[in-house]
């Protein structure tokens, strides 16, 4: 187990190297953060000392190794426009990103798990066709438009929700909403296929045959044994999520990592971009890790 | 043995497209979703020579024009912007760029990840593995975001847009093209090949590549949705397409500032990008049924047991 894990880990360790040099190049090519944060009128003595300060008068192979060398302690690099420890913001911002990300992703798993087994019962019938294009509609919309809607509707109109921020529950509403529709809608998907493959299979006819009944064999014997591809999928859209989390955090005004990257990357403040990413990808990492023991411990046949 | 197939396929297409048809006719969902796309093609294709310029016409009279009302003529059915410009006459225009970004960046993905397939599974080189690593590394991290970056990088152009959006899409196609390759290349034919003296690349291209092409197609078609989302997230966010030119989600995104004194500005495009990914998905799916021999069956002879 222990060394499966290492061999993730080391895995993941090379393809987030990689993926921070293609990102750390392609910053640097964006242009000169000093015309972004001095006054337009500075003059070049001052340009000059700016880009010594944060390093930018060194070349960019240059500016990279010594990156790298500044990881090893741990070091990420301050960022330019908040004046602080870029990994300091980037981790104050992680948690909204968090919780929001938690609590979609937990929703639409329970109901997806409901209503795309309730579904693959009755195949073809009334619920499952409702079912159907309620899911695909939801894997189908525009996530931005959603949440603009959401707002017109709920916040102008009614005036029963708050337009965006932070604060109450009544905040959390649309931005869940709004942040399930995709995992809700993809997921409905794989368990109502699952559950079609499984409640076809020899086992479950035994079950109906010794008169077990219909709840029992839904729930208890087919979903138990559909919830594998579940999961890999969930998985997947647990790490979609920050797209979701970038369209949903821009539009609702929620301080989180998703709206804090595509700040910095507008802002060209390249050392949270930086952290940002380091975030995001050892969170995903670690969440692919929890997947796979997850594995385990569902499918007895499965043993690192 | 040819003469039987011959007559065989001589009679199958007109057979085949019927039973299509009358599957298609028993998934009531599904035939709204191919009329729609139909209707939008032919919207897309020919509106123009209809539109003319209207869509960049502006009309102070007309700003914020409330939709539903044929005062204007039925170019402002769907209400005008706050220029005055007609928003049917946008979405028309709007459909064009909106497909077409979508059609080149799938079709690129596509022939790029296919190629780089074909090489990664065919070859035992040090690139097929530098090949697979890439795209671990694009598959690792959220596409959007990584979308953002390239094209916050590269500048905001139509062609940039086709080339973030197809990088983003192309490991999909890379694996899925080398795990039918490494399938394929073990195969009978491709052996009979090569002990007759094929070189690789003839082998590649005229035994595996024909072999793995269907695969590929079905995964574009139901790419396409995704695309077109991921699209019109980037135009709205800002940098995807720039203005004068004009997709869905820019539209949207436009509309958004006016939100309390004129929703439908950014109503109608969003509407029209949910249909268009909708009727793709449904039909995907009921093609997904089509496909599965063991649940074709819900779609062909229903009527005729219930009987």
């Amino acid at each position: 187990m222990l060394s499966f894990i290492g061999r993730r880990a080391s895995h993941s360790i090379i393809s987030v190297m990689g993926l921070l040099a293609l990102v750390f190049f392609l910053t640097r090519l964006t242009g000169d953060p000093s015309s972004l944060f001095l006054p337009l009128d500075s003059t070049a003595e001052a340009r000059a000392a700016f880009a010594r300060l944060h390093g930018f008068d060194q070349p960019v192979y240059w500016q990279f190794l010594q990156y790298l060398r500044d990881l090893l302690s741990l070091d990420f690099g301050e960022s330019v426009r908040q004046n602080r420890s870029a990994m300091a913001v980037a981790l104050e911002a992680f948690p909204q990103t968090l919780k929001l990300a938690v609590v979609a992703m937990a929703l639409s798993t329970i109901l997806a798990l409901v209503a795309g087994s309730l579904a693959a019962a009755r195949p073809g019938g009334l619920f499952d066709r409702a079912v159907t294009l309620v899911s695909l509609s939801g894997a189908s919309a525009p996530d931005f438009w959603v949440a603009i809607v959401g707002i017109l509707v709920f916040a102008v109109t009614f005036e029963l929700l708050p337009t965006s921020g932070t604060g109450s529950y009544l905040h959390w509403i649309l931005p869940i909403f709004v942040l399930m529709l995709r995992p809700f809608g993809l997921l409905v998907q794989v368990v109502r296929g699952a559950m079609l493959a499984a409640l076809a299979s020899p086992y479950i006819k035994t079950a109906r045959a010794k008169g077990l009944p219909r709840q029992k064999i839904i729930f208890g014997h087919a979903l138990r044994n559909s919830l594998l591809p579940v999961i890999t999928v969930a998985g997947d859209l647990t790490s979609g999520l920050i797209n979701g989390a970038v369209i949903v955090e821009t539009v609702f005004g929620w301080p989180g990592i998703g709206k804090l990257m595509i700040d910095a990357i507008i802002q060209r403040d390249f050392a949270v971009v930086q952290s940002t990413i380091l975030v995001t990808a050892t969170a995903i990492f670690i969440l692919n890790i929890c997947i796979d023991i997850l594995y385990a411990v569902l499918d007895p046949r499965i043993r690192y | 043995m040819t003469a039987i197939t011959n007559a065989a396929s001589a009679s199958d297409p007109a057979g085949r497209a019927r039973t299509f048809f009358n599957c298609l006719k028993r998934d009531r969902l599904a035939l709204a979703a191919a009329i729609f796309l139909v209707i939008l093609a032919i919207a897309t294709l020919a509106g123009p020579l209809l539109i003319g310029d209207m869509a960049a016409k502006l009309g102070l009279r007309q700003r914020n024009l409330p939709p539903f009302s044929l005062d204007h003529g039925w170019l402002y059915f769907l209400g005008a912007d706050t220029l005055g410009r007609p928003i049917l006459a946008r979405l028309v225009v709007g459909a064009q760029n909106t497909l077409g970004i979508a059609l080149a960046a799938v079709v690129t993905s596509m022939l790029v990840g296919g190629v780089l397939g074909l090489v990664a599974g065919y070859s035992e080189r040090w690139y097929s593995q530098v090949i697979q690593r890439l795209a671990d590394i694009i598959m690792s991290f959220p596409s959007l975001l990584l979308a953002l970056i390239v094209l916050y990088t590269l500048g905001p152009s139509i062609s940039n847009l086709i080339i973030v959006l197809a990088l983003t899409r192309i490991p999909i196609y890379l694996r899925t093209t080398r795990a039918e390759v490494l399938e394929l290349r073990e195969r009978m034919f491709v052996s009979a090949a090569k002990s007759m003296g094929a070189r690789p690349l003839r082998i590649v291209l005229r035994h595996i590549a024909p072999m793995a092409l269907p695969t590929l197609l079905t995964i574009a078609a139901i790419d396409f949705a995704t695309v077109i989302l991921a699209e019109s997230s980037l135009s709205f966010l800002g940098l995807g397409i720039q203005p004068p030119e004009f997709t869905w989600g820019a539209m949207v995104a436009n509309g958004r500032g006016y939100l309390a004194t004129a929703w439908w500005i950014s109503f109608w495009p969003g509407l029209a990008i949910l249909l268009t990914t909708l009727s793709l998905n449904l039909l995907s799916s009921w093609a997904r049924t089509m496909a599965d021999p063991q649940q074709r069956w819900r779609l062909q002879s229903l009527r005729k047991a219930s009987r």
